[in-house]
């Protein structure tokens, strides 16, 4: 896509994404995660709109960025952001958690619809967007490789291999995003497992680390964009709030993994819609 | 560089051990072929990769000790059309980092060789952390993953050669240590998934698989001396398994044995038994392999001597089924 940074614009595809997400997680009819998908929609408006190299057209485009989703369980908010930018349909949508859908709780690889990976085991995605970068460099190609990850998901000792070797490698072309919204599926992070310093732990290895407001559009954009002078791996910490958007998901443990009821479902359609009038 | 198949190369590959015939293979089919990496988690010159390293240095990728990281890496770099061989021992990549076998290799079907060294027992006195007792059972059950072990190290060779036109994730299982007695002497045609038939037999159907395909000869000349008459097969692909092969070799037999480096449980022996119950086929089974335990650590010869897996033990214990089943 690639277009300009535009807070208007981007703000508004952040909350049809959100929109989308809410009518997918209602319409399916069973739980959905919801909490850690709405916490990472403008990480992925800013990627999408802005900054990933690629082409509806030509969806396996050998110079595309590749964009790996580790923290799998953030689907809803992945299928919205292809959806909103024309990589899946409205039909893709509407098989959300149906029988046999291949659109389900965790993205199932299929390059026709822009998704690049498997997952939903966590700690896997950095190791394979290490792969995928290195491979770059072997063939001298510009693509660049993003890789979401979760806080939570920075309890897998797999993720610090990988922390290790991206770092070892000096790998510039390579980007990982932490949706740190200090939250996982039993609680408050803090509580689970405490992390001291998730910047300092990430530089510690060898990262360029910039930690923003994950929610701040133009943050975003500024740690996302290509910076020719960088000479190892770069993370951006995105401190956001799990469930954003949706007033009662908001930091709301629970709404991890979740249920719309009628009314619940009604409440948040509302409330995005009253944010899309302001 | 060109690799002769004939007695001179059985007898220095022998020498040589199944790890650096491994390095030898990977230095053989690395040239002009840019996309062939060889990767290790620290073990590059205990995987035979020296050479291949010193020829090849930028096919060459060490991750450090991160077994889970390496298949996740070599993951990425096949996706994009590179084809990397990991190597390690046994049991670091089939059980640290089976999961992400599974999720890579077997459900994203990534073209990565996972080439397990040491498998069985010949790492010796490292002991049971780097044996490779049940590998096979844990791989087997992963769907996409075609599982290979290699009779001898000439036909270590011919499998990494096969698996460079190989479509598909595979798991080259390498047996034996050093001075391997060698199985074949000569070229012969090598294709992963057929089986080789080395002995015409009609009483005693022996399916062996890796080191055990020597062991296993030796065993059918002793039995033919005592008038019993054995098939003996290389199974060299355990999965997908040969069903044509064993069908033709069940026909008309006593006994069905199966003899392999592994524990009994899940390997060869139980792949066997699942086809055999699949159609029905009524021969009776007997299973030679490891015990279900974490046994005594010794020299490998002395292992495979106390666990009955040399030709005349095999024999022995063949002969004592046949016995009761008379």
């Amino acid at each position: 896509m690639r277009n300009r940074f535009s807070q208007k614009r981007l703000s508004q595809l952040s909350l049809q994404m959100r929109k989308t997400m809410i009518q997918m997680g209602y319409d399916c009819g069973t739980s959905a995660h919801f909490g850690g998908g709405l916490s990472m929609v403008e990480s992925l408006a800013v990627l999408y709109d802005c900054i990933l190299k690629y082409d509806v057209k030509n969806k396996q485009l050998a110079d595309r960025d590749r964009f790996i989703l580790s923290k799998g369980h953030g689907v809803l908010g992945f299928y919205a952001a292809l959806y909103t930018f024309g990589l899946i349909g409205k039909n893709q949508i509407k098989s959300f958690q149906q029988n046999e859908s291949e659109f389900i709780a965790h993205p199932i690889m299929d390059l026709n619809y822009g998704i690049e990976s498997s997952n939903g085991s966590l700690g896997h995605g950095l190791s394979l967007g290490i792969g995928i970068a290195l491979a770059a460099r072997l063939k001298k190609k510009h693509y660049r490789t993003f890789v979401m990850l979760g806080d939570g998901e920075c309890n897998e000792g797999s993720v610090w291999e990988a922390v290790m070797c991206a770092a070892h490698f000096k790998l510039n072309n390579l980007v990982a995003i932490v949706d740190r919204n200090k939250m996982q599926n039993d609680g408050i992070s803090k509580d689970v497992m405490e992390f001291h310093s998730i910047e300092r732990s990430w530089k510690s290895f060898g990262w360029d680390v910039i930690s923003i407001n994950g929610h701040d559009l133009k943050a975003l954009h500024d740690s996302l964009k290509p910076e020719k002078s960088l000479t190892k791996p770069r993370v951006i910490i995105a401190n956001t709030i799990k469930g954003r958007g949706v007033s009662f998901m908001e930091g709301v443990p629970s709404w991890h993994h979740g249920k719309l009821t009628e009314q619940t479902y009604q409440q948040a359609i509302k409330e995005l819609n009253s944010e899309s009038k302001i | 560089m060109n690799l002769k198949f004939n007695k001179s190369s059985a007898n220095l590959w022998s020498k040589l051990g199944s790890r650096a015939t491994y390095g030898q293979a990977m230095l053989s089919i690395a040239k002009e072929r840019n996309e062939i990496l060889a990767m290790s988690a620290d073990l590059g010159n205990s995987s035979g990769l020296a050479p291949f390293i010193r020829n090849y240095p930028k096919q060459f990728i060490n991750v450090g000790i991160a077994e889970q990281n390496m298949i996740g890496v070599a993951s990425g770099l096949a996706k994009e059309g590179f084809m990397p061989y990991v190597s390690s021992f046994a049991p670091f990549l089939s059980m640290r980092a089976s999961e992400q076998i599974r999720m890579e290799l077997g459900y994203m079907k990534f073209n990565v060789r996972v080439v397990a060294l040491g498998s069985g027992l010949s790492m010796s006195f490292l002991g049971n952390s780097h044996y490779g007792l049940e590998d096979v059972a844990i791989m087997r059950a992963i769907p996409n993953i075609t599982i290979v072990s290699p009779a001898d190290c000439m036909e270590i060779v011919k499998v990494i050669h096969a698996s460079v036109s190989h479509d598909g994730p595979m798991y080259i299982r390498l047996t034996g240590a050093v001075n391997n007695p060698p199985v074949y002497f000569d070229d012969y045609s090598f294709k992963i998934g057929k089986a080789i038939q080395l002995k015409k037999g009609t009483d005693i159907s022996i399916i062996a698989t890796g080191s055990m395909v020597h062991h296993s000869l030796k065993a059918a000349e002793i039995l033919e001396l005592k008038g019993l008459s054995c098939d003996v097969i290389n199974m060299h692909t355990l999965k997908p398994i040969d069903v044509a092969a064993l069908k033709k070799s069940f026909n008309r037999k006593k006994l069905v044995v199966t003899v392999e480096e592994h524990t009994i449980i899940g390997g060869l022996g139980s792949a066997v038994s699942d086809f055999k119950a699949m159609i029905n086929d009524f021969t009776p089974q007997l299973s030679i392999g490891l015990p279900d335990k974490f046994g005594k650590t010794a020299e490998y010869n002395h292992l495979l001597k106390i666990h009955k897996l040399t030709g005349s033990s095999i024999a022995q214990t063949i002969n004592r089924k046949i016995k009761k089943l008379a």
